[in-house]
């Protein structure tokens, strides 16, 4: 454990932040739609929030927040959003990808608006999932913890 | 256009981009290419780009730097020329 | 070593400024891009058919929706693959 991970100033401010920062993404990704931002941005910025509490609080901490196992299952599942979205207008008689052959809402165009959101979501799940994969991949192995010294 | 702002962040585009490669320590190195990153944010913010601007702070700021310095803490900090 | 790679670099350097002159201006309305048939059309149609307001949406997960599906594999595959190579087993 290193003398920046020790510092109560750190760790009480990132335990502060990380829900902001991770609401702070939520409302990049559904605002994409109607401002800046979009899918990827959100992703990136809520696998930064998880990112930076494991850099604090260590990596094996952080596993626990967002373990191995939900990792594949987040980065897969954000895909089948997206494919499956596309599948589902092929279904309604549409082209693959094709929003306003969905006849959800009356209009079209309203539609398409929420399906984006949905794609959105879809691709702020998958990539937030491989960026924290990608942390917890390539961050050095932790030291053990060494019990003497307490 | 704001062309002062626009020939300063440029200025301190170009500016970091030399300080980044000649720099021997590559922690340093590293956290100046954040500082680029974050200097071509504003220019893309500037120039009316604001996706890309977003793109740029959280992807390049962010997410490089955090796997630049994991990837350094595995090998050793110099640079060989 | 270093000179030949600051040449280099001074001639490519030289280059793109000379290029650079002939860039349209920013925010010109003559420029090619603005004035392509298809900047006009999704200027015009892209809110009724996407019920979007921000363009930059409209295009990346509308009109080209099939490219975004195409990043996001990318992205996808890009962590898998360092999944597999990295990743270390607990046995």
């Amino acid at each position: 454990m290193s003398r920046i991970q020790e510092s109560v100033i750190i760790r009480t401010v990132v335990r502060i932040m990380v829900p902001f920062i991770q609401l702070f993404a939520l409302y990049v990704i559904m605002h994409g739609a109607s401002g800046p931002g979009g899918g990827f941005q959100g992703g990136v910025i809520f696998g930064a929030a998880i990112i930076l509490y494991a850099m604090i609080f260590g990596i094996s901490e952080g596993k626990k927040k967002m373990s191995d196992a939900l990792d594949k299952i987040l980065a897969s599942t954000g895909l089948t959003i997206y494919a499956g979205t596309g599948l589902a207008c092929i279904l309604f008689g549409g082209m693959f990808l094709q929003y306003d052959a969905v006849p959800l809402l009356p209009d079209p165009a309203v539609v398409s608006k929420y399906l984006i959101d949905l794609v959105e979501i879809g691709i702020g799940i998958t990539v937030l999932a491989v960026m924290i994969s990608l942390f917890f991949d390539v961050s050095p192995p932790e030291p053990e913890p060494e019990e003497a010294e307490e | 256009m704001i062309w002062i702002l626009d020939i300063t962040m440029l200025f301190f585009l170009v500016v970091c981009a030399i300080a980044a490669i000649s720099i021997k320590d590559l922690l340093s190195s590293i956290i100046i290419l954040s500082a680029y990153s974050l200097i071509m944010a504003v220019v893309w913010v500037e120039m009316h780009a604001v996706d890309v601007g977003f793109t740029e702070a959280a992807v390049g700021a962010g997410i490089t730097t955090v796997l630049f310095i994991a990837t350094l803490a595995r090998t050793e900090g110099r640079s060989e020329d | 070593m270093k000179t030949l790679a600051l040449f280099v670099v001074v001639i490519t350097g030289a280059m793109l400024i000379y290029a650079g002159q002939d860039l349209p201006a920013f925010g010109d309305i003559n420029s090619p891009s603005y004035q392509a048939p298809m900047t006009q059309y999704f200027i015009e149609n892209s809110l009724e058919e996407s019920g979007v307001t921000n363009i930059v949406t409209a295009l990346l997960a509308n009109y080209r929706s099939y490219d975004t599906l195409g990043e996001t594999a990318v992205i996808f595959t890009a962590g898998m693959a360092v999944m597999l190579l990295l990743r270390r087993r607990e046995t």
